[in-house]
């Protein structure tokens, strides 16, 4: 039989697939919408239900016959099912693609069931969340095995079987407890992979006896049962046999297949190998196979509106017609200062002409790119940023020069150049800008924000390799001085290499022979050297320092063990190298001895303090210095740049900490101050910690979190309370709240502390609150300021080292004995 | 970065300016000698007097300011000034009267302030010895999370106890439904129930323990140290209760007392001045 043939097959019914199937249904070609599962937007579908579905970005206009805007999911389902109904959409559902391949004349589809379809043009928009990793066993197909979870109080009183250590299944398998019961199977010998907390509740839930779990456990089969109680048994293999396990339900959260081993299958071409990379694409949306569009979150496009537009678009380029991608308004917008007598096209022509590291984009990701950047026109004598600000944005100089203040002197230390590029320390460690940028003329620059860098990055491996050498090249002229000639600088870069350190990896070992002096990129790491017969840490080192140099200058082994304490990089100069260098430069020598001198100084004083510590029994020994730097170092100060801790030998458990905080901040505290590990009378209270590289940023899909000028880092008034970055932080001190203004309290209510009536719960939709170090407040943070007895401080772990190596400092800290 | 209490904030700078103003009145009151007598109503009582009222207000304006959170400045420098100021206040105002007491409203309202100094005296030691015996005690629980753990023993100790004779059984849930944790100032402040239900129970299943068929003793075992448990719980629970009832407490004076310094205070200007 000749296989069914049309003009346009279309992959996948969620937003792009199905904006693409009404186009090409208005435009009365023949086209056919295939579907894998049985009703339309099964991503969608899968959100707990009531969930309100965003329309990001606000800006983007919509040019779809698809309506969409933000709504509840129930509606904009319903919405859509409606539009499938009014232009009678000709979908297939439960149509799973099997294979897809090239043939001379078109591409042939071959589905799971058998049927082959032929189509001039297929575009394919499944997404990324389509394809979940199934139960390969006997019975993985049962209608009581399911791999989502979307409503845990539709299921009451079953016995539950859930399969998957990770967060999602403990998660899943966590909202179900209390009217279930819940038996989790896990694969691993332990719940190592889930997030703390996940597993903190996972110990409590089973302490209580909420649910169980068996460990080292592989599914073998699921039987359907003729009768009894529950319907289907699961037969388990764990390390004492097999076990069977007789349950109403199984949910398989096994985590999603990438999407790239199926495209490759196809054919596509991707960039790198890095499996998180995007496929090769057109302007069109084309991908290297002739006639295979690939659009949506699959190209590399998240959010529903970018989807429908091209779902548009895509049909539209398939038909030959010109059309004005929807970001060219925008665009046309960000070019009204710049360049406006010239077309989109011409300007964004002239920007990869002007610099080279954006040349190595391809169309889209350039557009995408300007659209997400901001176009700066600085006149001769403003400054960019100033040393020590923390901003996160990168900046691409299109035209004119700039200088580079690094010391205090006023005297530029470096130029750059149009086509250069500037802010690729910060980028890559998180931190302060080490040095003021000032333009020197009128120039032109684009300043791109981190994460739309970073996603650069991670899909264009040319311009990480161009920002590498960059970043070595600026981290050796910053950290080993100003005053070598380009000639050395430049052999000592293109020297250097770049080296990555897992959490609580050795850079080195005390006693081993010195390899070089390693520049701290990102991260930070900890000193540490055997005293009395253990482990003792010395100092806390942060990116933008260097640790390594007292055995280059002295020529004996190592002196202590350097350890990454968070996810490290750094920059490797090999010793002979170094000292070649050193031999030829008498005022880095100088610079490095009087490092080592300090140094010397510092660990014996530390030594001591230690060893005294040690041998007096009255103090504690819990309570050395090093021991506090340790505990705090697990607690995340390590990526932190601002911590709350609470001395709990001066708190009086007020409460006008959490009290000021919600007065001023819309009701909700951000802080919580009776949890929190506590070492030492320290507590580390559930507080933002400000990390260098936040983990909250990582996925807000209206990019809302941002980094202030200080460093504060904050959510802003664009959060749609999708709650991702409240399952990131690994800090647990993101939660969503209802935002309401605060009435102020009456004189009476202050001075006899009555709570005014809360009231009553003000409808609203929620969104993330976390702590924004009062930026906007004039005197600072509040909890700070409402401790009428001086027990919250807030430290950065620079402080860290003063702690360390001044002993009165430490005692104050410590909060020791005298009052 | 050096951190300091309520009492060396920024080098005991209130402490320093009590000791200056408290030296001040002394000298003003050895040096000048009215023509009429150390008295409330010399002109140097007035000065003092006065000075004396503008403090008492201000140092009542402390219970408004802590809790205007959207003002400026650190609520910290604030209590330590109320802290030495207000000690300071004892000695002005008998300064101010000049050694004369009677019964009267103005010895009333010196009376008042009195109560109210030293009890802030009594405020300060609780801060300053029982910050760190709380954390002593519960450590990194916090009180919420002691009751939970205490309802979670109650439900597995009355699901043994069932399988258990009638005289275990009776204990255990007596103990269960009698404890009692804080419920009253009283026993809020002591910090123990008098006959704690829990701690008999503990106590006779040791006895009780002796009659149990082999089957029985496991679970009995198992019983007998979840009630150690809940008993140690109940006395962290009880001791964190007690420490925070103490920690406020005082406050049931300092703050009623000021306001009765407040109107006597009043009362005393009036009366001065009608019926000069």
């Amino acid at each position: 039989m000749k296989p069914e043939h049309f003009n346009i097959i279309i992959i996948g019914a969620g937003p792009s697939g199905l904006s693409a199937a009404v186009r090409a249904s208005e435009q009365n070609v023949s086209y056919l919408l295939l579907e894998a599962e049985q009703a339309p937007a099964s991503t969608i579908r899968n959100y707990l239900r009531g969930k309100l579905v965003m329309a990001e970005p606000r800006g983007l206009p919509l040019r779809s016959p698809l309506p969409f805007t933000a709504a509840l999911r129930e509606t904009v389902l319903e919405t859509w099912e409606k539009t499938i109904a009014d232009h009678n959409i000709n979908v297939r559902y439960g149509a799973k693609v099997l294979d897809l391949h090239r043939a001379t004349k078109w591409l042939e589809i071959e589905l799971t069931d058998g049927t082959k379809l032929t189509a001039d043009h297929v575009v394919l928009a499944i997404g990324v969340q389509g394809n979940l990793r199934k139960l390969e066993i006997p019975g993985g197909d049962l209608p009581q095995v399911q791999y989502q979870l979307d409503d845990p109080q539709a299921y009451q009183d079953e016995t539950i079987v859930v399969i998957g250590g990770g967060d999602s299944g403990v998660e899943n398998a966590l909202a179900l407890t209390g009217r279930n019961q819940v038996i989790i199977l896990n694969r691993a010998e332990d719940f190592s992979n889930c997030k703390d907390s996940n597993l903190n509740q996972l110990t409590d839930a089973r302490k209580r006896g909420a649910l169980d779990w068996l460990l080292e456990t592989k599914p073998q089969a699921i039987e359907t049962n003729a009768r009894g109680e529950f319907p289907i048994t699961i037969f388990a293999n764990t390390s004492n046999g097999v076990e069977r396990i007789p349950c109403h339900r199984v949910i398989a959260r096994l985590g999603a297949l990438p999407s790239r081993p199926l495209l490759e299958s196809f054919g596509v071409g991707f960039p790198t190998p890095d499996l998180a990379a995007l496929p090769l694409l057109s302007t069109h949306y084309e991908s290297n196979v002739p006639g295979l569009y690939i659009i949506g979150a699959l190209a590399g496009y998240p959010l529903i509106k970018q989807g429908i537009n091209q779902g548009y678009e895509v049909i539209e380029y398939i038909l030959g017609n010109p059309v004005e991608p929807a970001d060219t308004a925008l665009l046309r917008e960000k070019f009204a200062n710049f360049c406006n007598d010239r077309g989109v096209d011409d300007v964004l022509e002239k920007i990869r002409k002007s610099v080279p590291l954006l040349a190595m984009l391809n169309t889209l990701q350039l557009r995408e790119l300007v659209l997400e950047s901001n176009i700066l026109l600085p006149e001769s004598g403003d400054i960019i940023f100033k040393r020590n600000d923390y901003s996160t944005t990168f900046f691409f100089i299109v035209e004119g020069e700039l200088d580079v203040l690094i010391d205090e002197d006023n005297v530029p230390d470096a130029t750059l150049k149009a086509g250069e590029f500037f802010g690729e320390m910060a980028l890559i460690s998180g931190r302060r800008r080490t040095g003021t940028v000032r333009a020197r003329t009128s120039c032109v620059l684009i300043e791109t924000p981190r994460r739309v860098m970073q996603k650069l990055i991670g899909s264009v491996q040319s311009m990480r390799r161009m920002l590498d050498e960059v970043a070595i090249k600026t981290a050796v002229h910053i950290g080993i001085g100003l005053s070598l000639s380009e000639k050395d600088l430049n052999d000592l870069a293109t020297n250097a290499t770049l080296k990555n350190y897992a959490a609580g990896e050795e850079l080195f070992h005390e006693g081993d022979e010195a390899d070089g002096l390693y520049l701290i990129q990102r991260g930070s790491v900890t000193v540490s050297r055997m005293i009395g017969g253990r482990e003792v840490v010395l100092f806390y080192v942060a990116a933008g320092h260097y640790v390594g140099e007292m055995s280059l200058v002295s020529g004996e082994p190592r002196y202590g063990t350097v350890r990454a304490a968070i996810e490290t990089q750094a920059v490797l100069i090999e010793a002979g190298r170094m000292r070649d260098i050193i031999a030829r430069n008498p005022e880095i020598r100088s610079v490095l001895d009087a490092r080592y001198m300090q140094h010397l100084q510092e660990q014996e004083k530390r030594q001591q303090m230690e060893t005294m510590q040690d041998s007096s029994g009255s103090l504690n020994q819990q309570t050395t210095p090093s021991n506090l730097i340790s505990f705090l170092i697990q607690q995340g100060v390590g990526e932190a740049t601002d911590v709350l801790l609470i001395d709990e030998s001066l708190c009086i458990r007020c409460n006008h900490c959490e009290q000021a905080c919600a007065d001023t901040h819309g009701g909700a505290t951000r802080l919580d101050r009776d949890t929190g590990p506590i070492f030492a009378n320290i507590r580390v209270p559930t507080s933002c910690r400000h990390c260098e590289h936040p983990h909250c940023m990582k996925d807000c899909p209206p990019d809302a979190i941002h980094r202030a000028p200080h460093g504060e880092v904050y959510i802003d008034d664009s959060c749609i309370g999708c709650g991702n970055c409240q399952v990131n932080c690994p800090y647990d001190v993101i939660q969503m709240a209802v935002v309401h203004d605060q009435p102020e309290r009456s004189l009476w209510q202050m001075m006899l502390g009555i709570q005014p009536k809360s009231s009553p719960n003000i409808d609203g939709p929620k969104v993330a609150v976390k702590c924004d170090m009062c930026k906007d407040i004039a005197d600072g943070p509040v909890c700070v300021r409402a401790c009428p007895v001086g027990a919250a401080l807030r430290v950065n772990p620079e402080a860290l080292l003063s702690y360390a190596s001044d002993a009165s400092g430490e005692a104050a800290l410590l909060g020791s004995d005298e009052v | 970065m050096q951190r300091s209490n309520i009492f060396d904030y920024k080098h005991y700078f209130y402490f320093k300016i009590a000791v200056v103003v408290i030296l001040l009145a002394f000298a003003a009151y050895l040096i000048f000698e009215p023509t009429v007598g150390h008295y409330g109503g010399s002109w140097l009582g007035y000065v003092l007097g006065t000075l004396s009222a503008i403090m008492v207000l201000w140092m009542a304006w402390y219970g408004v300011r802590k809790r205007r959170y959207r003002g400026s400045g650190a609520t910290q420098g604030w209590l330590s000034a109320h802290i030495y100021l207000g000690t300071a206040l004892t000695v002005l105002v008998t300064l101010h009267s000049g050694f004369h007491f009677g019964l009267n409203v103005h010895t009333l309202a010196y009376g008042l302030l009195l109560v109210v100094v030293i009890s802030g005296f009594f405020g300060n030691y609780t801060y300053m010895i029982y910050p760190r015996q709380m954390t002593e005690n519960m450590g990194e629980d916090n009180l919420d999370g002691l009751l939970l753990r205490i309802a979670e023993a109650d439900k597995l100790a009355r699901q043994i106890a069932l399988i258990m004779p009638d005289n275990i059984n009776n204990t255990v849930a007596r103990a269960c439904s009698e404890t009692s944790i804080g419920i009253g100032l009283l026993e809020q402040l002591r910090g123990y129930q008098p006959n704690c239900p829990t701690a008999l129970a503990v106590e006779q299943l040791t006895l009780m323990g002796n009659d149990l068929s082999t089957e029985q003793r496991k679970p009995y075992r198992e019983l007998y140290s979840i009630m150690v448990r809940r008993q140690s719980l109940v006395k962290r629970a009880r001791q964190d209760l007690m420490y925070r009832s103490r920690l406020g407490f005082w406050l049931y004076f300092h703050v009623p007392f000021t306001i009765a310094l407040l109107m006597a205070m009043i009362a005393h200007i009036v009366a001065v001045f009608f019926y000069w």
